[in-house]
């Protein structure tokens, strides 16, 4: 009872919706569909515009560099605060090194390698998983007010 | 004084369209020698990294080719997520309405042709 407090607080699912991601056509409509979420749950504008922008990033990774995959939207709640949880996840090849994909100006793509620090930046919570061979999964979650 | 090219992005751009807006606005300024390109962003709601590539590509070719860009109306939810992203807009120039950004491009018109002219001055009194 007295570590009650220690024990993470997992968020409830209220509300989810899946929508794949396999050309760039879908990239748009998809950030409608984020968008529409965060306004149902009132998020404010200036966060709403950092989660569609990491949302934008991520599904621009996965259309990149996995051919494109499979996303899900959610509402999420914990204690007071309601949030939204993306999470991205293809069959692609993985990234051997987290760590250094994870850095400013890092990119196998001839890019800028802003997308991954960028999207954690922009985000409240951020996690990334990855498999060489077998895939690459990234869930964020931005709080309505964080 | 040379023409000023205004583009307004009306729509979020698929890259397609995106791509095309950069080939199509290179190629215009150099059919029409225009000075400046104002890019009209003010219903745009979300830059992320693959947009705000376009853009430099089209102030870094227009600079090229004697041509200044004057990104303008940029609502401040996507100035605010684009510093945080981390996406430096080098090369491009910012302002708060169209009819500022061409006070801007005209007053950049206008000091580089003064500097011209000052040169020549000191040039000619020596
Ligand atoms: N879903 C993915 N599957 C496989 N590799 C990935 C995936 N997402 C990112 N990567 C790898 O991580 C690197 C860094 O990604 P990040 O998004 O930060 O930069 P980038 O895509 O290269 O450039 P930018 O996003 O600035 O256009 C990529 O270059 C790529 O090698
Ligand atoms: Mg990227």
């Amino acid at each position: 009872m007295e570590k009650n407090w220690m024990k993470p607080i997992t968020p409830t699912v209220l509300n989810k919706d899946k929508l794949s991601v396999f050309k760039e056509q879908d990239v748009v409509p998809f950030r409608n569909r984020v968008k529409e979420y965060a306004t149902r749950i009132g998020m404010g504008l200036v966060n709403q515009t950092k989660l569609i922008t990491a949302a934008s990033e991520l599904v621009r990774n996965m259309l990149r560099y996995a051919d494109g995959g499979e996303t899900l939207i959610e509402v999420i709640s914990k204690g007071r605060e309601n949030g939204i949880r993306l999470t991205f996840t293809d069959k692609g090849p993985g990234i051997a090194n987290i760590e250094q994909a994870m850095k400013d100006g890092f990119t196998t793509g001839k890019s800028l390698g802003l997308g991954l620090p960028g999207t954690k930046r922009l985000v409240s919570e951020f996690d990334i998983k990855s498999v060489v061979g077998k895939g690459t999964t990234v869930t964020v979650v931005k709080w309505k007010n964080g | 004084m040379g023409q000023f090219l205004l583009v307004t992005i009306q729509i979020d751009l698929y890259d397609r369209l995106a791509l095309n807006l950069e080939a199509d606005l290179v190629q215009m300024v150099s059919k029409t020698g225009a000075r400046g390109v104002l890019i009209d962003i003010s219903v745009v709601s979300i830059v992320d990294s693959f947009m705000g590539r376009i853009i430099g590509n089209i102030a870094n070719m227009s600079k090229i080719m004697d041509a200044e860009t004057v990104v303008v109306g940029m609502q401040p939810a996507v100035a605010i997520t684009l510093i945080e992203l981390g996406l430096p807009l080098t090369g491009v120039h910012t302002a708060l309405d169209v009819e500022k950004g061409m006070e801007l491009l005209r007053k950049k018109i206008l000091v580089d042709g003064e500097e011209l002219d000052e040169t020549y001055n000191t040039d000619s009194t020596e």
